[in-house]
């Protein structure tokens, strides 16, 4: 046996013999891979929307509502001239069929060091704690959740559950199964290791932006 | 990471006079205690979602075998490796080869406190390595070539006008004395090492065997920096981090930012499953997971197997006055507080660490705080137990025990000498109390004892009602 | 249960180490008040102390030594009911734990431990009362004592009863639940870190401007009198007990004989 091997068998070997069993049996096991957790959901009393506003602007976000998908690149000029950043930014390929205004430059690539905004398709939004579901792909680079100081997320209205596990869902019933990177971002990435002092944009964006549609 | 648990008693005597410590430590302590109170309240579920995390911790620990069998076949299957490791040993060497492999020269690393179990750090420099903390505390504490202090928040002894002196000497001048400026001058720094890095190296919060996932939790987005722009993506965790499903780990999810540091959740939960797709633009290229055991699946057979359910929130030492009084450091080894106080004699040796279960007053209120009720007075008790039985314990204790034992265990006797005891006390007592009493130096090097009245209780009460 | 006087519970007077030898004063508090709530009391002779010390030592068999002698002692009481939430949550809780492969012992552990009562929480918990008509001219400050609050429960029932005395200010302090720095053998072996957490608990309890300080487990409140007597800190140190019966007349703990020697 390999190295490795050794180590696999001895650590499960050593589970076992703590557990003072042997390995399961067949319908052991088969009932294992049954079991379909029912945990506590906190309850929420609140329409979908507005609990993920509130609870996403109570963390540093920033949200603007529009109505159609067709509103979502003047919804991001307007937000991109508000913070007067240059026009350019990395637009994951999922919003590539939107009329981007000519005066902004948008490429598909993932965001380079030098990269000040991006704009992303969520796939969900959960209302629990108000944070947003990314999912990685060709069309939705990671770089783009983590690397521009500004990230604009298009949301569609009802693509909002209510809480985790219902997003969990929505990742089981994707064709291609789990992406490489689910990101749940929750609003400015932020830090409190100075002396407690909470610091927005640590590492990650300082702003993130929401636009909902619908 | 060498252990210094030995000398716990001379470090928590410097740390109580160490006066930049104690100012840090003033400032943390409120905050947590008081955000995790805010957070618990706030929600009515909290007690209960205590309750279902320790029994579902129970029952994964119970079945351990098989999910980690699942999850090992399902990351195998999302194209990502899995590695067993017995010991730290066969855990840097693991992780060192897969470096050495892709030829790495720089690693960026996101926190993981089994990789400082580990020593991983010190083993990849060695080879010549340039090692970069990215976690703002890890990076601070790196930079002051000290361990953590604190599981969640590792720089929490550092003030900051010591973060502005560290800043200055590793990256030059002028000086930043605000935090905003302290911060965006290690987002620079950081940046750079990102898009650099050959291999990015994180912890694993929880390891999901339905999608053989990773799942880490950060505030900052350094864990997704370090583990996106790496050509290698290195999970490091202890076998007990596997989870069932996606939705047990909600459940422990709900319950960590909140009694981590008081927030309802941190910014950024990510699930990282496997490698970069074939049609993906960024993402690692190889993506693996390091299981270690280190002294774990010991644990599971006996008393102690309520500690593999830590979820690593920080909350117990938080709450601990003595772990508020002395900081981390004292503790001497990686896992400071009330839980490292029982995990550090049972991974470095019960004799390696006879002070860490013994400085505890067992006021239990780590217990009462701890999101999968892990009762940590009972274990630290434990622990004073097996020191007792093999007599790791001073004797001079073991004495003291066995007089203590004899004299109770005969009520006149006892009653006698505890008349003899008031009237002596009661005899060099001044103004009420005593100031000095050399037998006692323990208790009147720091405060007056008490003066008794000079007859006993029972004495009085037989004196007044004749009782049997 | 308090059909009347005559006929209450009998209940065997549990007389803790530190309250026979240091403060008889609590005792007889303790007294007055069950015999006030209508409970018959014997302080049985034969008890010396509940096997804490030797359990927190990790040494089991002593511990479990002297639970037997407390078990056998008390067993034939309605109820064992004593002034500390210390020895009474080492009853209640850990007796069981000692004996839980004894087949002999363990069932009369487990039938002690019911019948285990710290004195407040029997008194309001089990007896129901509510009022005091006891007199106290002063600002008192309540300590939590961690065995008492976390082991059995006690927070509300010595507010509510203090509250209840005639001329009686309660001045909440801050961290009142937390540790004192006493914590049995702690406070000798770790004497700097148990000065550091004493100094924060006496920091507080001055921060209330409070002149009494009450509690319901005599070690902390030792360590805390102490404390304040070596600072010079002019505050009383009573056991609850004490002014609930109306007897926090003379001096408290660590006080002189008269406030102005
Ligand atoms: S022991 Fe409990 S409170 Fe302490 S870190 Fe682990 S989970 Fe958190």
């Amino acid at each position: 046996m390999t190295a490795a091997a050794n180590a696999r068998e001895a650590i499960l070997n050593s589970v076992r013999s703590a557990l003072r069993r042997g390995p399961l049996d067949d319908k052991r096991r088969a009932e294992l891979d049954a079991r379909r957790p029912q945990h506590t959901r906190p309850a929420q009393d609140e329409e979908l929307v507005a609990r993920f506003i509130r609870k996403f602007e109570s963390r540093a976000g920033t949200t603007a509502r529009v109505a159609s998908r067709a509103d979502v690149p003047a919804a991001v000029e307007a937000y991109r001239v508000d913070k007067g950043l240059p026009a350019h930014a990395a637009v994951g390929a999922a919003l590539k069929d939107l009329a981007w205004p000519a005066g902004l430059a948008v490429h598909h690539d993932p965001a380079g060091i030098s990269e000040t905004m991006a704009v992303s398709q969520a796939l969900a939004g959960i209302a629990e704690p108000g944070s947003l579901m990314m999912a990685s792909g060709p069309a939705s680079p990671i770089t783009h959740n983590f690397v521009p100081d500004d990230h604009v997320v298009v949301l569609d209205a009802g693509a909002i559950v209510g809480h985790f596990e219902e997003a969990w869902e929505v990742l089981r019933a994707r064709a291609e199964g789990m992406p490489r990177a689910t990101n749940i971002i929750s609003g400015p990435s932020r830090t409190a290791d100075v002396e407690q002092t909470i610091q927005l944009g640590a590492h990650g964006p300082r702003r993130v932006h929401v636009i909902i549609v619908g | 990471m060498e252990i210094r648990s030995k000398e716990f008693k001379e470090r928590a005597v410097f740390a109580i006079h160490d006066a930049s410590l104690q100012q840090a430590l003033g400032k943390a302590r409120g905050g947590f205690v008081g955000k995790r109170a805010q957070q618990a309240a706030e929600l009515p579920e909290f007690e209960q979602l205590r309750e279902e995390a320790k029994n579902t911790k129970n029952h994964i620990l119970d079945n351990l075998d098989h999910y980690l069998e699942r999850y090992e076949a399902a990351v195998t299957a999302a194209g990502g490796h899995v590695h067993w490791a017995r010991d730290a040993e066969e855990a840097r060497k693991i992780i060192l080869d897969i470096c050495k492999r892709v030829d790495a020269k720089t690693v960026t690393k996101g926190k993981s406190m089994v990789s400082e179990e580990i020593g991983l750090n010190e083993a990849l420099i060695e080879h010549g390595m340039e090692v970069v903390e990215t976690d703002l505390g890890e990076y601070i504490i790196q930079l002051a070539h000290e361990p953590p202090s604190h599981i969640i928040a590792p720089a929490v002894h550092k003030t900051k006008d010591q973060v502005s002196d560290l800043f200055e000497a590793a990256h030059g001048g002028p000086r930043k004395t605000e935090v905003a400026d302290l911060v965006n001058e290690a987002r620079r720094v950081l940046r750079d090492k990102y898009f650099r890095a050959d291999v990015g190296i994180t912890g694993g919060n929880f390891l999901v065997a339905e999608t053989g996932s990773s799942i880490i939790v950060t505030n900052e987005g350094n864990g997704d920096l370090t583990q996106t722009l790496a050509k290698v993506h290195i999970v490091t965790s202890g076998i007990e981090r596997v989870v069932p499903t996606l939705d047990d780990a909600t459940l422990f999810l709900r319950l960590l930012a909140r009694s981590a540091t008081g927030q309802e959740t941190e910014t950024y939960t990510t699930i990282s499953t496997g490698p970069r797709r074939a049609e993906d633009l960024d993402g690692p290229e190889e993506y693996h997971v390091v299981l270690v055991d280190n002294g774990r699946s010991k644990m599971l057979g006996g008393r102690f197997k309520d500690m593999l359910r830590c979820i690593r929130c920080g909350a117990c030492m938080n709450h601990c006055p003595v772990y508020g009084a002395v900081g981390g450091h004292a503790y001497g080894w990686v896992y400071p507080g009330p839980m490292g106080s029982v995990l550090t004699p049972l991974i470095k040796g019960l004799d390696n660490a006879y002070d860490l279960p013994n400085a505890c007053t067992l006021n239990g209120r780590c217990a009462s705080v701890c999101p999968v009720k892990i009762p940590l007075p009972d274990l630290l008790r434990e622990l004073r137990h097996m020191q007792h039985q093999q007599d790791i314990t001073p004797v001079m204790q073991r004495r003291a025990l066995k007089v203590w034992r004899y004299v109770a265990t005969r009520p006149k006797l006892y009653h006698a000498l505890e008349q003899v005891g008031a009237r002596f006390l009661s005899a060099i007592a001044k103004n009420g109390s005593i100031r000095r009493l050399p037998l006692a130096s323990g208790w009147t090097d720091v405060r007056d004892l008490p003066a008794p009245a000079g007859r006993t209780f029972l004495e009085l009460w037989q004196g007044k009602r004749g009782q049997k | 249960m308090t059909e009347s006087p005559t006929r209450g519970p009998r209940v065997g007077l549990f007389a803790t180490c530190l309250m026979n030898v240091f403060r008889p004063n609590v005792g007889f508090s303790a007294v007055k008040l069950l015999e006030d709530a209508g409970c018959t009391v014997e302080v049985p002779a034969n008890q010396t102390c509940c096997g804490q010390p030797g359990y927190n030592s990790g040494d089991y068999d002593a511990a479990r030594a002297l639970a037997r002698q407390v078990i056998e002692t008390f067993e034939n009481y309605d109820y064992i009911v004593g002034p500390s939430g210390s020895c009474m949550a080492t009853i209640r809780h850990d007796y069981p734990v000692l004996f839980h492969d004894d087949p002999v012992w363990l069932p009369r552990a487990q039938e002690l431990s019911e019948k285990a009562w710290e004195l407040l929480s029997f008194l309001t918990d089990v007896l129901g009362a509510t009022a005091s008509d006891a007199h106290y001219d002063g600002s008192v400050t309540y300590h939590d004592s961690c065995s008492g609050l976390r082991g059995l429960g006690i927070k509300g029932q010595p507010r509510t009863l203090l509250g209840e005395v005639d001329g009686l200010k309660l001045k909440e302090m801050e961290d009142s639940e937390v540790c004192c720095g006493f914590g049995g053998t702690f406070c000798v072996k770790y004497p700097e870190i148990s000065e550091k957490m004493v100094e924060d608990k006496v920091r507080n309890i001055l921060a209330t401007g409070a002149d009494t300080v009450v509690g319901g487990d005599l070690g902390c409140l030792m360590n805390i009198a102490g404390r304040l007597k070596r600072i010079n800190a002019p505050v009383k140190v009573f056991h609850t007990s004490e002014v609930l019966a109306g007897l926090a007349d003379g001096p408290g703990l660590a006080g002189a004989a008269k406030e102005s020697d």
